[in-house]
């Protein structure tokens, strides 16, 4: 960077809504003339690590459906890296770690991607590692801004006991984060925005 | 390259509650939001190939038979970091209503015609420069039901990927001298009027293209900064 710095903005653009209308723009799944770029699914054909599904649904205050959520994920691979420059280049070199879904009228919304292996906590490496996770982010009507969670694995639950984010978080509000194991790859993980057993989002 | 993502510029996003936008009301979290360092997956993000953006993506006057009816207008701009500098390769993709201020999603209601020659959604990927452009039509403003003679001011959806996971960001974009922002709440929820200025293109008459279409600027300023030289100096 040898220029002279630029002339450094105010500040950052504020957040809207993503309002009720987003799907034919972000999520059109063959409803609209309009093609998808970004799917629900992280699995490409060549892609290393054992397929996993999580499926759930969002809700709000009242414990209604939001059937106008959008949900994306952002995950490292089953090696635990990211595909992403700060990591260089993986042996998984066509896997994105990024999906995209909108919830159906019952709110109900699932992901298909491969198990994520643990990565270094914000210490680095020779630090405590996270338990293997997935970053989580919600988009709705109603929402000014988006909210950040994390979808945890319930049968990680040793590494779950050392995750150094999880024990940032409140005890009796810990089990929000974490999926529950249905059967095989199958897992479930609803969010709720409000209320009894309101999800834990994080201030990141 | 350290990045570092300051939390206090998230000061210009709206509050999750805000009452005036019937709506927030059951869909904001109550519990406090648990505060967290950046761990590697916070400062990566996904990377967007070129190839998810086919030329004329960008152009919503195009996509069709015909031209749509209403204003052709060039949105154009940058998207950059805290700290001006810009950002290249990040993902944009826009939606909005047409010229009668109709959307083509089937749950739209509002008594305006659509637009056989208009579906309202683009994208386009920033280059080496941070700079973006979009051809379209200016949207009406719309009806909707958050109180009596609710309207929002002609908008445009923005969603924008920058370096991070940290830096993504759902916005609108409004037009100058739009007669509605008192009265909007999603408009009126950011509170500082520094931060408003931001969500309102400018008009720029360099940019215009004579009998062709009037141009508006619109940079997108992002959450995250590359360290500077300096501040690298005293990192590992």
């Amino acid at each position: 960077m040898t220029d002279a710095a630029p002339k450094r903005p105010t500040g950052i653009t504020p957040s809207a809504t993503v309002g009720p209308f987003f799907k034919y723009g972000l999520t059109p799944r063959g409803a609209y003339p309009w093609n998808d770029i970004i799917l629900s699914s992280t699995i490409t054909p060549d892609v290393a690590g054992e397929r996993i599904a999580i499926a759930g649904r969002v809700m709000d205050g009242d414990g209604a459906a939001m059937a106008d959520a959008m949900i994306e994920i952002w995950q490292a691979d089953s090696a635990g890296r990211f595909a992403h420059p700060l990591q260089g280049g993986g042996a998984n070199a066509s896997f994105t770690g990024f999906a995209r879904t909108d919830t159906a009228k019952d709110g109900s919304f699932r992901f298909e991607t491969i198990r994520p292996g643990a990565v270094p906590g914000a210490t680095g490496a020779g630090g405590p590692m996270q338990a293997p996770h997935i970053l989580v982010v919600v988009f709705a009507r109603g929402m000014l801004r988006h909210l950040y969670t994390r979808i945890y694995f319930a049968d990680q639950a040793a590494a779950n006991a050392a995750d150094p984010v999880l024990a940032l978080v409140p005890a009796a509000r810990r089990a929000t984060l974490i999926a529950e194991h249905v059967a095989n790859g199958d897992y479930h993980f609803d969010i709720r925005i409000q209320g009894d057993d309101e999800t834990v989002f994080f201030d990141i | 390259m350290a990045l570092i993502y300051p939390k206090t510029s998230t000061a210009a996003f709206p509050a999750h509650d805000y009452a005036p936008y019937r709506s927030t009301a059951k869909r904001h979290p109550k519990q406090p939001l648990v505060i967290m360092p950046h761990t590697l997956g916070e400062l990566t993000g996904p990377v967007h190939g070129q190839e998810l953006v086919r030329p004329g993506d960008n152009d919503l006057t195009k996509m069709h038979a015909g031209e749509p009816i209403g204003e052709r207008i060039v949105v154009t701009g940058r998207v950059l970091d805290e700290d001006g500098r810009p950002v290249p390769n990040a993902l944009l993709e826009i939606w909005q209503a047409n010229s009668a201020g109709r959307y083509v999603h089937v749950i739209e209601v509002h008594d305006a015609p659509l637009d056989p020659n208009f579906t309202g959604a683009g994208r386009a990927m920033t280059d080496a420069d941070g700079r973006y452009q979009f051809i379209t039509i200016k949207p009406g403003a719309y009806p909707w039901g958050n109180h009596h003679n609710a309207w929002r001011p002609a908008h445009i959806h923005f969603s924008v990927f920058g370096s991070s996971f940290l830096s993504r960001i759902v916005t609108q974009m409004y037009f100058p001298g739009d007669p509605l922002f008192s009265y909007d709440p999603i408009f009126q929820s950011v509170t500082d009027p520094k931060d408003r200025e931001r969500m309102i293109c400018r008009f720029d008459i360099e940019a215009t293209r004579p009998e062709w279409a009037l141009a508006y600027q619109y940079d997108i300023v992002l959450r995250g900064r590359n360290a500077t030289p300096t501040e690298e100096l005293h990192h590992d």
